[in-house]
């Protein structure tokens, strides 16, 4: 699972960090070693990397250690802090032009899912009330307008396309004279991808800049990109002036240090992460996060903010002190399945609880298939036995068996699941808790 | 075939210009072998995607030679390397398989270039007077079925397609029949991207080698793995768990007229043995290569 690697580096190499006080400097640097070997794995590019683990061998080296903290914690938080420094501290948004519309220009390498995203980000700004249209700039990728439209209708979004034989800028012009009249307030359009060195592509966007001002130029990233991804990024900004960033496929288990060594040398903010296939899998991109899930640590508050956004506020309270007292039972297990299916896959979710990242629970990986089967059996439950599973003896197991088609193997691990799940539930909640109060912990170091 | 190996050179002369510009700067300011050295070579081969490992482990055996052989010049320094990964490319790989009927599976992540590599290889087949069928086996990415059919009206190949959302499985069993009963020689079968860590698309992908181990055992199989230049390490990660799902017979390397270094594929061809085949170095039908080891380590480190 993404960046286990780092995680375990770090993990190792810091154990060793002994006693307290001051961090000493060969301490420091045998860490830093890691730290830098673990960063490039993760495709972080090098001259980043070099820059990264000297500032933090400065910073640490004669450090305090805080009282609360062991040396190898203390070293994980300096360069939690830098990582996150790097990467920004605040998330940032899509900027609306204050005279509508607003022109999105997609730009990018060939194959890093810019289509797709342009469907992608249609969906999230309709959710805000906007009413966007796709033009469709790609005249020279074969059936790459009818994938627009394709993409535009899942989403419910207006296309305008002039087909393949006419001018991307001439397409713009006219598609902003189109979105006068037809009321659309956003224009995104899809470009083709394109080399960074093919000079003649680049003067084309040059040209669609320079006569359709868009509000923001995104470059959409692959986040499996390697360390060509500076010169990549360097290029497009020094050509455009980009806005912002998109990066994709980050579903994959990529580490993702391209992020990083694009948002340092061109400082440009990373504003959305695509992170599946589904229209809806367009998350914005918390940089303060990214760089604590680099760390291994997981991904607890998107999980949080991605379950709130779906479960209303009272359910979430009710449930919040169900896992607390260990009261939840089938029936909320059943609901919560449910409400999972609605969020995205459930190994997406899996991804982004800590410790899920340490490996040890590989035996829980569930797909969606898994899923449905899970919710036959818990549907064969009576009422009661979802609300007390304590009741369910052989028999009942048996009934329940037949009634899903399934065996009963597959019903009693379902309950030893439910049983660990439980456990699990209450102390990721405990650690929500913790970590709203502020007392943020590293699970890897209990 | 003297145009197609200016071709190849051309489509990596970005790489062998940033290589070997920096390497001779770099040798012309060490006057004697020390590590300074070596850490500019490893930064060298770490900004080409070679990854830390596979660096190590070339450099710690250049290192040894230069101390066995008492080697003081620097310059000798980059013939070893140039030695080494011609040596890594280029060993245990057997000649391409010209037996017939032959099925051709192309496998990879969204967007590396599979559906273009489809088209560069059916026309290559083509152009040499086979018979070939390509299977839309991509059912899944929104107007894939059409970009393919573009690619097999420019080749002039028949294709067998069936609509958005059909099992692929059922499309390769249909083509299968189909190259029976046509007496075709090839089939290039096109799939749909995806990420290696999702599981379920990994088991339709099984899926599809099971129905072409039953229906066409008698068809000599080759199956790509398409890798884009620009990845990073996850490229090996790629690599190891498609050889789970599936036994890949080879790479393509697509988008070497990037910028990228390529040198990912020392790394994979180090670590899981998996040969390149064929190299994509543009977006038109003839912008496809073979892979030749020694013009990579020529073209990498040249003299
Ligand atoms: N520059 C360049 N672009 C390529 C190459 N191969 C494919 N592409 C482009 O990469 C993009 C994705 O290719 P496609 O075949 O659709 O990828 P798929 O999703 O793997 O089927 C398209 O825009 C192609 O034109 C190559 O060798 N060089
Ligand atoms: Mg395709």
């Amino acid at each position: 699972m993404a960046f286990e690697g780092l995680a375990n580096k770090l993990q190792e190499t810091l154990k060793k960090l002994r006693g307290s006080g001051k961090l000493n400097e060969k301490d420091v640097k045998e860490a830093m070693r890691e730290v830098k070997m673990a960063l490039l794995e993760a495709d972080v590019n090098f001259k980043v990397v070099k820059d990264f683990v000297s500032r933090v061998t400065d910073r640490a080296v004669g450090h305090e250690v805080m009282e609360s903290l062991t040396p190898g914690q203390q070293v994980i938080k300096i360069v939690n802090d830098e990582l996150t420094q790097l990467m920004g501290n605040t998330q940032s948004k899509i900027v609306f032009s204050s005279k509508p519309p607003t022109i999105i220009m997609m730009v990018g390498l060939q194959g890093a899912g810019k289509t797709t995203t342009c469907g992608k980000l249609a969906l999230n700004l309709k959710k805000q009330g906007k009413k966007p249209i796709l033009v469709a700039c790609d005249i020279y990728r074969p059936a790459a307008i009818k994938q627009l439209h394709v993409v535009a209708g899942q989403v419910e979004a207006d296309v305008f396309s002039l087909g393949d034989k006419t001018k991307p800028v001439d397409i713009c012009k006219a598609a902003i004279e189109h979105a006068s009249k037809s009321g659309n307030d956003v224009l995104i359009i899809d470009t083709a991808g394109r080399l960074h060195i093919n000079e003649e592509l680049m003067d084309e966007l040059l040209e669609i800049k320079d006569n359709i001002r868009p509000t923001e130029i995104m470059l959409v990233v692959d986040s499996m990109t390697g360390q060509d991804a500076v010169n990549v990024a360097e290029s497009f900004n020094q050509k455009l002036g980009l806005d912002g960033v998109i990066l994709t496929k980050l579903d994959g288990d990529t580490r993702g240090g391209a992020a990083l060594s694009i948002k340092a040398v061109t400082s440009k903010p990373i504003k959305y992460a695509g992170m599946g296939e589904k229209m809806s899998d367009l998350e914005p991109f918390h940089p303060d996060r990214m760089a604590s899930r680099i760390l291994g640590m997981g991904d607890v508050l998107s999980l949080i903010e991605k379950a709130q956004l779906n479960i209303d506020d009272k359910k979430a309270m009710e449930l919040e002190k169900k896992i607390r007292t260990q009261q939840f039972s089938f029936e909320d297990f059943l609901d919560q399945l449910q409400q999972m299916k609605k969020m995205g896959s459930l190994s997406q979710l899996v991804d982004m609880i800590p410790g899920m990242n340490a490996g040890k629970l590989k035996g829980m990986e569930v797909d969606d298939k898994e899923i449905v089967r899970v919710e036959a059996i818990i549907k064969s439950m009576t009422k009661k036995e979802r609300l007390e599973p304590s009741i369910l003896n052989g028999s009942r197991r048996k009934r329940i068996a037949l009634g899903s088609g399934t065996t009963i193997q597959d019903v009693n691990k379902i309950i030893k699941n439910f049983e660990q799940t439980r456990k699990m539930m209450k102390q990721f909640a405990d650690m929500g808790k913790d970590m709203k109060k502020g007392k943020k912990r590293l699970p890897f170091f209990r | 075939m003297a145009d197609l190996f200016k071709k190849l050179k051309d489509g990596l002369f970005k790489t062998r210009n940033n290589i070997t510009d920096r390497i001779n700067s770099v040798l012309s300011s060490f006057k004697t072998i020390d590590e300074d050295l070596f850490d500019e070579l490893e930064e060298i081969l770490i900004t080409s995607d070679v990854g830390v490992e596979t660096t190590m482990k070339l450099l710690e055996g250049i290192k040894k030679e230069v101390k066995e052989q008492k080697i003081n010049d620097p310059k000798a320094v980059i013939e070893l390397l140039k030695q080494e990964v011609l040596r890594v490319m280029s060993k245990d790989v057997a000649p391409v398989s010209n037996e017939y009927p032959q099925i051709i599976v192309l496998i990879g992540v969204n967007g590396v270039g599979k559906t273009t590599s489809v088209g560069k290889i059916a026309n290559r087949y083509k152009q040499a007077g086979k018979k070939v069928l390509i299977a839309a086996a991509d059912t899944f990415r929104a107007a894939a079925i059409e970009q393919l059919e573009v690619w097999s009206n420019r080749v002039g190949a028949d294709i067998i397609k069936h609509q958005e959302g059909a099992d692929p499985a059922a499309i390769i069993f249909d083509a299968i029949s189909a190259a029976k009963s046509r007496k075709t020689d090839v089939i290039i079968c096109d799939t749909a991207g995806r990420l290696h860590n999702k599981k379920n698309l990994m088991e339709e992908l099984k899926k599809i080698f099971r129905i072409i181990d039953r229906e066409y055992p008698e068809a000599h199989r080759e199956v790509y793995l398409v890798l884009d230049a620009t990845t990073g390490q996850n490229a090996i990660i790629q690599a190891k768990v498609f050889k789970e799902a599936a036994d890949i017979t080879g790479i393509v390397l697509t988008k070497l007229d990037g910028t990228a270094k390529g040198g990912i594929v020392i790394a994979i061809k180090s670590e899981l043995n998996v040969p390149v085949r064929l190299v994509g170095v543009g977006e038109k039908i003839d912008d496809l290569q073979d892979f030749d080891p020694v013009d990579f380590a020529n073209a990498i480190f040249p003299e």
